[in-house]
């Protein structure tokens, strides 16, 4: 069957098996390797893309049901020589060891503060009317990406300091 | 995932739903099918369809369409006014991420996540009953303590579902021939009898198209308590959903239910009983803690969910009722 | 061609002479800005034309025989090509630096997970689902599942020094504790995963792994070819952690396959593969006997351990490492009990030993401590011995003490109060602290250096795991030969490069790095020969080269390339001086008092752990390392069914990693500044597990403070820490 997505403001028509999900057809069928498959259950957050700006684990998405669909993955946030404000974060705050994670993490942090400016709680909000940046909103928000390096507080470093700069 | 046609449905009405297995957010069906525990020859995707995805007024309620998802129903301004309990439970489940594709009806709908069940080289009733339990006898630390039958031990995984049970929302399922019908949340679950495989009364071609929510219980305090193994993403050993209405000490109305120990959000009406019309004190959460417990586990494995049960429960009643120092606690209250 | 460099004697500290000051700085890793933008090429990320998908089949019996393979049961599965079974397949990955094939088990199947079968097919999907849905047919046998059940025992003979029962029987106080961890996974966020194209009669393997040297011969032994028909490639790798230290099932059924059916093909494992399969840390029973003086001195320790392993497998859970050398004692004893079960085998995760071992071994520290009356940073302190207490060595450089001093200074313990009386509202606090140890060690390992003018390129099959390697091999060649970092290329990973240590047991930094070092060395020495002046005289700093009164730009000096190789292997030292990275970790947890729920509030780490190579990536590992003590004390607990032995907690769900919100942002490292003279040329030790190691048993201390109860059966979830404070009412 057919689908047509728009990658990274790059429209696409894919043809694939009803069973391929977004994951598979990003990473085998538009060459775009940057996000990873690290549990293909959603328990990891290696995956993670923006959905019409949302962030979601693509290994959850067939592709099938994302015609018409906007997807934005790590490619588009920034390239080696030409970094987003939370990319040059993770590589100042050393937010990373294996790398492997990383993609996910950026993807999911970009939504993160997307979030949180517009006033989304969490669950460690102390008021659900009017959340914060903190470490612990962080933590909380982000515990949807595993990172068995475990570069956790230099992450969220990293997100503080890109948070900053946005400001 | 073995081959599937894939069907893109336009309205509630369309034919292939009576056959196919529905698809919303797919956050747990995929998993289940990737791994051939769930295996239809038809998938249809409903998340086209319009007119599910609203959340609008009912009343003094709210009317929340099927495929509104886990996000957009935490974060809806007038839910966390008035049901800070509902957003609560749906904050402390799974990751943003899967809250933002989950759905509401996909939610109710989400199988148990016992690892016997997701495992096809174990026997399990609930994919194939008749088969065996192999999760008896085996390693058992997420089973249900409450409602289970000799044929499955599991429980349901839901954190929203226990929310929606305190608060007594409503389901509304269409049939497929049109009919809605609505149903309190409790009697959406089935008991597992012999029958472990059918998690709810849902009849083939029903449809759950909407979630009801009561007038908000004004002046309330809330509270969705949920303990597990890590401190975010990861399923819940108890919870506790509880809404009190006080009158000074004396609690006038205590609306509770408890999430993973049972095959479905459980609730246990003689121990609101005993709270309602009594002034809060440590001895009567004992006290009613004990008759929560009563039962014993099923698998010698959940026997801790007992204890850990009735502890939260009394945590979180105090929390509710200014017994405990509130620092460090997660409480919300209903704006009048 | 090469000489061997061996380390028979302390080197001089030529680093902290050259002039370009950027060994120990905090540079930002040079493949940084690849793996942020989702460009670092993994394994599975290599496009290949007429790439076929291979998924690996399981066994699901515990012990047995497979007598039958459907093959007619898939065979309608569009884009089905083979079903792969070959007596070359492998049962489990290779040990870490076995050099040769893992048990070829045939037909045999010794543990539900073992990879029996890879089935093929022009798409993922095609191989997902076939793979599932294959029919086997086994015979089973009887299998013993766990350590408790097995009557195949192998009980080792003790490790002693002194007479332990005499000291034990002497002792004033003694602590006698039992202690259980449960099996961990490493449970990299990488799946195992490889892609085999062979072309004529060579193999070309991409595949996530740590050592390739090791494992080029792992590969050609298991295919029966030889070492030079065997090409392996792997730059980047998604974490390893002793997961991928040898050649994978994944690997060898890809190469097994392309090999079959001249096409590429890829293998990557699904996550529940990994667990079924991938070496495990294993379970452990511990009991540790402490006995000590009225006044705190310790005469007796005893640390003795079931671990277990399947059969067939040589490695066993080293547990008592770190206790056979951090405290002195007139009598010492270790016994090591392998329990043989049908079961996913165990190997090497991230300081296997000390990971777990330390936990029990510092809980009942800290219960002596608690038991004397002594704070329990002052009975360490007193009871430093001089020399290893077990063979007498000399500890090469030793920072214990000094750590231990300042991290209490630094995190404040003199605040600690008494145990079971500081609170916030439901929750307890507690403090909690241990030591820290991982021995170091040298490891043969070679490189080759290349300079142009003044840009240089390093080569070695080397990897880098998220360790850092890319940063310091460049700046250790960057610091010798007086240049930028940015103008040092540094490839690593690819088996046609000189051989390496790999990245395992902490011992990459020192044997890469070493390896690189003396191979700038030489180049240093031409260049001052070129320059007429003597080595010592040589002075390298920006590009340009000074001695003897002149002074010239490389690009002059070097025009045409020098190349240089280097190998390093152990030597003298190592019989003479005991090297071992030495810290102490400081925890303050909450505990709530109806839940059971800990949460770690912060952490502290000093470590001296030699020279420092790259501060930020030294902290990175460290802080990485005392997270995964969080998990070993909190979290993570890998559950196996007691009939057939199968992993329960198979996936990411189950089986807890911590996640951001089990670590708080306040978790602190602090390197103290030490030179190791008798470990190699660059005064370096490891770093990648000291941080592990004593980390959890910290966590794990600070609960008992809190809750005024202990623990003895790790990890600390929540039904365990009620368990603990209910007994105690």
């Amino acid at each position: 069957m057919k689908t047509i997505l728009t990658v990274n403001g790059k429209q696409h028509e894919v043809g694939h098996d009803s069973r391929r999900t977004l994951l598979d057809t990003l990473r085998d069928d538009l060459g775009l390797q940057g996000t990873k498959k690290g549990c293909d259950h959603g328990q990891c957050g290696a995956c993670t893309v923006l959905l019409n700006g949302e962030r979601v684990n693509s290994c959850l998405c067939l592709t099938a049901m994302h015609e018409g669909d906007e997807i934005t993955t790590i490619e588009g946030i920034g390239s080696p020589e030409r970094l987003s404000a939370l990319q040059k974060a993770f590589v100042e705050k050393d937010g990373y060891q294996c790398g492997y994670c990383t993609p996910g993490q950026i993807m999911s942090a970009t939504a993160m503060l997307k979030e949180i400016s517009e006033g989304a709680p969490s669950y460690v909000s102390d008021d659900l009317g009017a959340p914060h940046l903190s470490d612990e909103e962080m933590a909380e928000r982000m515990s949807g990406n595993l990172c068995r390096c475990s570069a956790y507080p230099l992450i969220r470093e990293a997100i503080a300091m890109a948070a900053e700069v946005k400001k | 995932m073995r081959p599937f046609d894939y069907f893109r449905a336009t309205a509630t009405g369309d034919a292939a739903m009576a056959s196919g297995q529905i698809i919303a957010g797919g956050t747990n069906l995929l998993d289940l099918m990737k791994i051939q525990v769930v295996n239809p020859e038809t998938l249809v995707d409903i998340t086209r369809i319009e007119g599910l995805s609203e959340i609008v007024c009912h009343g003094d309620g709210l009317r929340i369409g099927a495929l509104v998802t886990n996000t957009a129903l935490a974060h809806d301004t007038r839910v966390r006014a008035g049901w800070p309990l509902l957003s609560r439970a749906i904050l402390a489940g799974a990751s943003a991420q899967i809250r933002n594709k989950a759905t509401t009806g996909g939610n109710l709908l989400q199988r148990t996540r016992c690892p016997y069940f997701y495992d096809t080289s174990q026997p399990c009733n609930k994919r194939t009953p008749g088969e065996g339990c192999a999760a008896q006898g085996g390693s058992g630390r997420m089973l249900a303590i409450f409602g289970t039958s000799e044929h499955c031990l599991a429980a349901h995984p839901s954190d929203m579902a226990v929310a929606l049970t305190a608060l007594q929302a409503e389901v509304e399922i269409r049939a497929r021939k049109g009919d809605l019908r609505r149903i309190p949340i409790q009697q959406l679950y089935r008991e597992p009898g012999d029958r472990p495989d059918r998690d709810t009364v849902l009849e083939a071609g029903d449809i759950i198209t909407a979630v009801i929510l009561p007038a908000p219980l004004i002046g309330s305090r809330q509270v969705y308590r949920k303990v597990r193994d890590r401190a975010s993403y990861a399923f819940g050993l108890v919870s506790v959903a509880a809404a009190i209405e006080m009158e000074g000490d004396t609690i006038m109305r205590a609306h509770l239910s408890y999430g993973s120990v049972a095959p479905h959000p459980w609730t246990d009406d003689a121990v609101a009983e005993m709270l309602e019309g009594q002034a809060a004190s440590d001895a009567l959460f004992a006290n009613v803690a004990d008759a929560l417990i009563s039962e014993g586990a099923p698998h010698p494995d959940t026997e801790y969910k007992r204890t850990l049960l009735r502890r939260t429960f009394i945590a979180t009643l105090r929390q509710l009722t200014v017994l405990a120092d509130r620092s460090g606690t997660d409480i919300a209250r209903t704006q009048a | 061609m090469t000489d061997t460099f061996t380390m028979d004697s302390p080197q001089p500290r030529l680093l902290d002479q050259t002039g370009q000051g950027v060994v120990g700085t905090p540079m930002n890793r040079p493949d940084g800005p690849h793996k942020v933008s989702g460009r670092a090429s993994y394994t599975a990320d290599t496009v290949m034309d007429n790439v076929l998908h291979g998924v690996l089949v399981r066994a699901t019996i515990a012990r047995g025989k497979i007598t039958g393979i459907d093959r007619d049961s898939i065979r309608s599965i569009q884009g089905v090509i083979d079903v792969i079974t070959d007596q070359r397949m492998i049962r489990n990955p290779a040990q870490g630096m076995a050099g040769e094939a893992p048990v070829q088990p045939g037909d045999a199947v010794y543990y539900h997970g073992q990879p029996i079968a890879l089935v093929v097919a022009e798409t993922f999907e095609g191989a997902r689902d076939a793979a599932q849905r294959l029919n086997i047919r086994y015979e089973t046998e009887k299998a013993y599942v766990t350590p408790e059940g097995t009557p195949d025992r192998e009980v080792a003979d003790p490790e002693t020094a002194g007479d332990f029962d005499a000291a034990w029987k002497a002792a004033e106080v003694r602590v006698d504790q039992k202690y259980t961890t449960p099996s961990h996974a490493a449970a990299a966020m990488e799946p195992h995963a490889a892609i085999a194209d062979w072309k004529d009669g060579s193999v070309t393997l991409r595949s996530s792994l740590q050592m390739i040297r090791f494992n080029k011969k792992e590969l050609a032994d298991t295919l029966g070819i030889e070492p030079a028909q065997v090409r392996i490639l792997a730059p980047f790798v998604g974490g390893g952690f002793g997961s991928k230290l040898g050649l994978g099932p994944e690997a060898a059924a890809a190469a097994i396959a392309s090999q079959k059916l001249g096409r590429p093909v890829r293998v990557v494992m699904t996550r529940q593969t990994v667990f079924d399969c991938v070496l495990r840390r294993s379970e452990t029973a511990q009991r540790v006997r402490i006995g000590a003086t009225q006044d705190g001195r310790i005469t007796a320790i005893s640390h003795d351990d079931t671990v277990s392993n399947l059969d067939g497998e040589g490695f066993s859970e080293p547990v008592s490492q770190a206790s056979q050398f951090l405290y002195g004692a007139d009598g010492l004893s270790f016994t090591q009990t392998v329990a043989r079960i049908a079961a996913t085998p165990a190997g090497s995760v991230r300081a296997p030993g000390e990971a777990v071992g330390m936990l029990g071994f510092e809980s009942a520290m800290d219960e002596l401590a608690d038991s004397l009356g002594i704070d329990p940073v002052e009975l360490r302190l007193r009871n430093l011995p001089d020399t290893h207490p077990m063979d007498g060595r000399e500890f090469s450089v030793r920072g214990l003490a000094d750590c231990l001093r300042e991290g209490a200074e630094q995190f404040g313990w003199a605040q600690r109060g008494t145990a079971g009386t500081r609170r916030e509202g439901d929750w307890l606090i507690g403090m909690g602290m241990a030591s820290a140890a991982r021995s170091s060690m040298l490891v043969k390992s070679a490189a080759r250096v290349r300079l142009t003018g003044d840009r240089a390129v390093v080569e070695t099959d080397m990897t880098d795991i998220g360790t850092g390697t890319y940063a310091i091999l460049a700046q250790i060649a960057a610091e010798m030969l007086g240049l930028s970092p940015d103008n040092v290329e540094v490839r690593l990973g690819n088996s046609d490069l000189p051989g390496a240590s790999g990245s395992g047991g902490s011992f990459g930094a020192n044997s890469a790095g070493s390896a690189t070092f003396l191979a700038a060395r030489k180049i240093r020495a031409r260049l001052a020969e070129q320059l007429g002046c003597s080595e010592d005289d040589l002075t390298l700093q920006g590009g340009r080269a000074r001695g003897g009164n002149r002074e010239m730009a490389l690009t002059d000096l070097a025009r045409d390339e020098m190349q240089a190789e280097a190998t390093i292997e152990s030597g003298m030292t190592a019989k003479s001086h005991f090297s071992s990275g030495f810290g102490a970790h400081f925890a303050e947890v909450a505990v709530n008092e109806w839940t059971g729920e800990v949460r770690v509030r912060r952490m502290l780490g000093v470590m001296s752990m030699g020279r420092i190579l790259n501060e930020k990536t030294a902290r990175s590992q460290a802080l990485g390392g005392m997270i995964w003590g969080i998990g070993a004390a909190l979290t993570e607990d890998m559950q196996s069914d007691r009939r057939d032995g199968h992993v329960v907690t198979r996936d990411l769900a189950n089986y807890h990693v911590p996640s951001h919100a089990d670590v708080p942002g306040d978790m602190q490292v602090l390197f103290l500044e030490e030179r190791d003279d008798w470990a190699n040329p660059i005064q370096t030790k490891g770093i990648g597990e000291l941080g592990i190691s004593g980390a959890g048993a910290a966590v794990l201390n600070a609960i008992a403070h809190a809750t005024g109860k202990r623990i003895y059966d790790f990890p600390a979830l929540p039904d365990r820490v009620i368990a603990a404070m209910e007994a105690a009412l």
